[in-house]
């Protein structure tokens, strides 16, 4: 059994070593046959020359920007609406509750066209804005803070209330730092999910100086079809933020996909 | 507990609701009535939207490339999800036991859940490669002459599938693993002495007990599958000869290449009504496998 597992796993681990075998590789070994797991010569040049020919940093920066701000936007918007939904009673909140509900069993393909044309219509097609604020506001991300909320006693609350503290505070103060493993959870994925985005930046940017990593992938491979070393080298830049982002915060990653399916 | 009153409260409520509250409705909430909306009109985005009631639909019931991705994406949705809850369920199986390296032989299994889908089917594009890929070579070792996969209609599919399996075993496993963690070791252990095999535990202890989990894992890769999209646009772009076009690639054509605003939005109604479709046909079913408690 331990060999079908060490097989399995080298299923697994082998195919991004052949990644990052190939992007260090020079032209000529590329097309090798028999293929090298382990090039000689060894040489970073696919890096240098995919940086001379392509805005690659500003690729990067690009994601790291979107990511970020994707990722802090719907930490904040999620979790004051949760707040409110969780521990305020207003005229309205069931059914604003079941408005966030409903949005969630509709899939993303069903606004991207009436999305484009908003896009279109406010100027926003090749923009920061336009790729960014779309994906700030998460029902999802609602919906979990809030369960999350519910279970945390009403005790320490009270107490702050009663030395005159107000809702921002108890919410800032008591509510946001104990509610960190679900803050990270939402946040994890949150990330993950717009760094790999695809379908919408393909959507919404034009120009390279604009693109994030996904898309501008897609576009090296469209321009250099062959030079695989030149692509490999894309995607381990791609590639292997996350998975420091993930060997950082496995356990969150974990609790989000064993409770809720989160996908990012 | 508070003593606010009237508007101060109602000035409370807006302040944390109405952030999320007005991105939601811009950004989801009026782009999903538009797009219903939508349906009903004929636009190219140059000339003013024209009515037509249900052309959109009388349409795409004559739309052969609409028939072929709905069978693109079911072939797509037959191949991946019975192996992807097969093999995810085996490894999570191996990996629930107390063995050496499991931390290391998890991460393993989910460093491609993590990985951009972009990057993913690049690498296996290249790994597919008729003449320097690593699949050839490989079948090229043990005497088989392997197909040009991503070139060939026939091969083109089970490669993108394959692919998919890939990297979502991490993902479904961690779903199975959390679900057997739930599975209290004492059944097992009454089972072992009372002399059940290891095959009759599996078939009576844990797979009715893993039966909610297997449910969830099951819906949440149905509502995926029938969202295919970025690993096909990378590795075949729909072809070859359209032998991969599936829904969500339908979508973005219409939208995109076609300006067909309208078609594109009722197509993706349809994907809609078939992901509700097959979640609600499959909670029905649920009675007859699922069991809790």
């Amino acid at each position: 059994m331990y060999a079908v597992l060490v097989v399995s796993a080298l299923t697994m681990i082998v195919p991004f070593l052949w990644m990052l075998s190939t992007s260090l590789k020079t032209d000529q070994y590329v097309l090798a046959m028999p293929p090298q797991l382990f090039p000689r010569p060894l040489t970073l040049a696919s890096y240098v020359r995919l940086a001379e020919l392509f805005p690659i940093e500003r690729m990067f920066a690009n994601s790291l920007l979107v990511a970020t701000l994707t990722t802090g936007g719907q930490l904040l918007t999620c979790s004051m609406a949760a707040y409110a939904f969780a521990r305020m009673n207003f005229r309205g909140r069931n059914a604003l509750f079941l408005i966030y509900l409903a949005t969630l069993m509709i899939p993303f393909q069903v606004t991207i066209t009436p999305l484009f044309i908003l896009m279109r219509y406010l100027g926003w097609i090749n923009t920061y804005q336009g790729l960014i604020l779309p994906g700030v506001f998460s029902a999802f991300g609602t919906f979990l803070l809030r369960q999350f909320f519910l279970t945390i006693p009403r005790e320490f609350e009270e107490a702050a209330y009663m030395d005159g503290a107000s809702r921002w505070t108890v919410y800032w103060r008591i509510i946001l730092p104990e509610s960190k493993p679900a803050l990270a959870t939402l946040g994890v994925f949150s990330f993950m999910g717009s760094w790999n985005a695809f379908l919408w930046p393909l959507f919404v940017v034009r120009d390279m100086e604009l693109m994030t990593l996904p898309v501008g992938l897609a576009t090296l491979h469209g321009r250099w079809l062959t030079q695989w070393n030149l692509v490999m080298a894309g995607t381990v830049i791609t590639v292997l933020p996350m998975l420091v982002v993930y060997l950082l915060a496995q356990q969150y990653f974990v609790k989000g996909v064993a409770l809720s399916g989160l996908k990012g | 507990m508070v003593g606010e009153r009237g508007l101060a409260k109602l000035a409370w409520v807006l302040v944390f609701v109405l952030p999320s509250l007005v991105g939601l409705v811009v950004f989801s909430v009026i782009p999903i009535l538009s797009s219903f909306g939508l349906t009903f009109y004929e636009w190219d985005l140059l000339t003013p939207p024209r009515f037509i009631g249900l052309g959109n639909f009388q349409r795409l019931v004559y739309d052969r490339n609409f028939w072929a991705a709905l069978g693109h994406t079911l072939y797509f949705i037959a191949g991946y999800i019975p192996l992807v809850m097969v093999t995810a369920l085996g490894v999570a199986m191996v990996l629930n036991q107390k063995l050496k390296g499991v931390v290391f032989f998890r991460a393993a299994f989910f460093t491609p859940v993590v990985s951009a889908w972009v990057a993913v089917a690049l690498l296996w594009k290249w790994i597919f490669n008729p003449k320097f890929g690593l699949v050839n070579y490989l079948l090229g070792l043990v005497g088989i002459h392997g197909p040009a996969w991503l070139f060939d209609p026939t091969w083109a599919m089970p490669a993108i599938i394959m692919t998919s399996v890939w990297k979502d075993i991490g993902f479904v496993m961690v779903m199975f693993l959390a679900g057997l963690q739930g599975i209290p070791v004492e059944y097992q252990d009454a089972a072992a002495i009372d002399g059940a095999s290891d095959w009759q535990r599996f078939r009576t202890i844990t797979l009715p007990l893993l039966s909610p989990t297997s449910f969830f894992a099951l819906i949440i890769s149905l509502i995926n599958s029938f969202q295919v999209f970025d690993q096909v646009w990378i590795m075949t772009g729909g072809g070859p000869a359209g032998a991969t076009n599936v829904l969500v690639a339908q979508i973005v054509k219409n939208a995109f290449e076609y300006s067909r605003m309208g078609y594109a939005a009722a197509l993706s109604w349809v994907l809609f009504l078939l992901v509700f479709a097959a979640t609600v046909f499959q909670t029905r079913l649920q009675k007859q496998w699922v069991t809790y408690d």
